[in-house]
């Protein structure tokens, strides 16, 4: 099976569900609905063509601008077919998504990690703790949001004799600089320009 | 008097010198029973994918170094691959010799440490010290061609980053003939130790099923008899021109996945052979001046080749806009970077897929019920290493 019979496989089965399904860069990327997520993934990986039996990975992608914040992809291979999948859903900032630990076990860490990073809640999820940030971490890192530096730094205090947390204070400020078009100057200079002439 | 069960709760780490880094371990124990297992990991965690996002494609590299900071060139390779795909470039073939060919000492780099420190787990010092020194000979190289011993930071976008000397290919060649009887001698030392063999055969054993559930891949999925190895089923770079064995295990315990290890240790000095053979004159990286940048020399004479310089290393190259999966066969099993790019100079996401990550996951399920001495032996046959597993 290659990919083009995969996705009209896919298309034919899952009519209703597939919102989109694009082959690029030769992988099949399918588009599904936040509630059909955990269907979608069963019928991958126990119909007798699919064969889905692995699953490769979840990530998340935060995109801050747009009106469903994040999206969810997850990563199938399946060893028979040597063929590879992606499914992909839109989800908001503060919706449940279907856990799939009860499809695939390994389902459970991956699912821990993309909370621990983006806050994103699963339903049903056995153990839905941080994993990666420390004890007792605020916030989500990996969030568009989230400061490269963090909030908090670490030091041993030679006076408390132990770590201790404290707000992190920079020499010099992080500089990201805006590489989208040096020839025509950097937009902060034109808005101080600006904001003096009316003043 | 009904008897009543009383468990203990037992610290394991984060020091610890069987965790194979900072791992800590919350054993219950019924006596020396293990009953449950919850690992605590995270502590090496540095960020890597957030520091990705902020960096040009050109500096995002060198952090692949850190994952699995024993085999570091093959996860420069999964990323080096990504870029070329959103980029749509092809690798020159020296180039993609040259990279197989570091990918494979890094395997045996990778191996080497693997399984003298698994059998240092179990009570065996000496295949340590044998192997540590061929790993010493085997840095020598990396440091040979990029400079350094394990950062390497020798990949890049469309090829490698220098070539390397006749003299250092003679020397992986004089290598390659020796090696085979250190393998020799370390299986002399440990394939049939008794105490070797009571402590791993029939240890940490894992179903076919499960491993394809658990999201096990490289020696871990092989060790139980399934034929898979990215290499020859979705084959990248030249591996489809070489001629190697994949070792397939049988019983899925942890001496099979040794013996899996030695194995792929003999196939990957075929292939350093092999590849010393064929490969050919030529560029070793992508002519394309807007990716990779001038030589040195022809900075003094080409106006170009100046700004060409000054952009590349300032501004970095600019990567189409588009997602792309690309894995490769590291020597814990599937690495894989998944890239979104928006088409700016740096990555949008940059997720890393650790092999060591799912298999790591699965502790609980392969050390219930055996004993407390078991679980350094299931870990050390693991293949953990926190670089990557935390990243």
């Amino acid at each position: 099976m290659n990919l083009a019979e995969l996705n009209n496989l896919l298309n034919s089965e899952l009519t209703s569900k597939i919102k989109e399904s694009k082959e690029e860069n030769g992988e099949l990327l399918i588009n599904v609905e936040l509630a059909n997520i955990y269907s979608t993934i069963l019928f991958l990986k126990t119909d007798s063509k699919c064969k889905f039996r692995q699953l490769i990975d979840i990530l998340a992608v935060d995109f801050p601008g747009e009106e469903d914040r994040f999206k969810i992809y997850y990563l199938l291979l399946s060893h028979e077919n040597n063929i590879r999948i992606k499914i992909v859903s839109q989800i908001q900032i503060d919706s449940k998504v279907p856990s799939i630990t009860k499809i695939y076990p390994s389902a459970n860490w991956m699912e821990r990690e993309v909370f621990d990073m983006y806050g994103i809640k699963f339903k049903n999820h056995p153990d839905l703790r941080r994993i990666l940030t420390d004890y007792n971490f605020k916030g989500f890192p990996l969030r568009k949001d989230f400061p490269l530096t963090g909030f908090n730094e670490v030091r041993y205090s030679e006076k408390d004799k132990k770590v201790i947390y404290e707000p992190v204070k920079l020499e010099q400020n992080y500089r990201n600089f805006d590489f989208s078009s040096p020839w025509e100057g950097t937009k902060y200079i034109k808005e101080v320009k600006e904001k003096v002439k009316n003043d | 008097m009904t008897k009543q069960k009383k468990t203990m709760n037992l610290n394991f780490g984060p020091q610890h010198p069987a965790a194979h880094g900072v791992l800590r371990l919350i054993l219950e124990l019924d006596g020396e029973v293990v009953e449950k297992v919850d690992p605590h990991i995270g502590l090496l965690h540095r960020g890597t994918e957030k520091l990705i996002e902020h960096k040009t494609y050109t500096q995002a590299l060198p952090y692949f170094d850190r994952l699995d900071y024993v085999a570091p060139m093959n996860q420069e390779h999964a990323f080096a691959l990504a870029t070329e795909k959103l980029l749509k470039i092809e690798v020159p073939i020296r180039a993609q010799y040259l990279r197989v060919i570091f990918c494979e000492i890094g395997r045996i780099l990778s191996h080497l440490l693997n399984i003298t420190t698994q059998a240092l787990d179990v009570g065996a010092l000496t295949p340590s010290l044998w192997g540590f020194e061929e790993r010493e000979t085997l840095m020598t190289f990396y440091e040979r061609a990029s400079g350094s011993r394990l950062h390497a930071n020798y990949f890049r976008t469309g090829g490698v980053h220098q070539d390397i000397t006749n003299d250092l290919l003679n020397d992986i060649g004089k290598f390659s003939e020796k090696f085979p009887k250190v393998i020799d001698d370390l299986e002399n030392l440990l394939t049939d130790n008794r105490i070797f063999k009571q402590r791993n055969v029939d240890i940490g054993i894992v179903t076919k099923e499960d491993a394809l559930s658990h999201s096990f891949s490289g020696v871990m999925l092989r060790g139980s008899g399934v034929a898979w190895d990215l290499r020859k089923s979705q084959p990248y770079e030249c591996y489809k021109n070489l001629d190697f064995k994949i070792p397939v295990g049988n019983n899925g315990d942890c001496y099979d996945r040794y013996l899996c290890r030695i194995e792929e240790m003999r196939e990957s000095v075929k292939i350093i052979k092999q590849c010393l053979k064929q490969i050919p004159k030529g560029p070793i990286k992508t002519v394309d001046g807007k990716i990779s940048p001038p030589k040195k020399e022809e900075l003094k004479e080409s106006m170009e080749a100046l700004i060409h310089h000054f952009k590349l290393f300032t501004e970095g190259y600019r990567v189409p806009k588009g997602e792309v999966y690309s894995s490769v066969e590291a020597p814990k099993g599937e690495f894989g970077v998944y890239l979104i790019s928006d088409g700016s100079n740096k990555p949008y996401r940059c997720k890393i897929r650790a092999p060591g990550f799912s298999h790591l996951q699965a502790i609980d399920y392969l050390t219930k019920g055996h004993m407390l001495a078991d679980v350094p032996a299931v870990l050390g046959s693991l293949d953990i290493v926190f670089g990557e597993v935390d990243r």
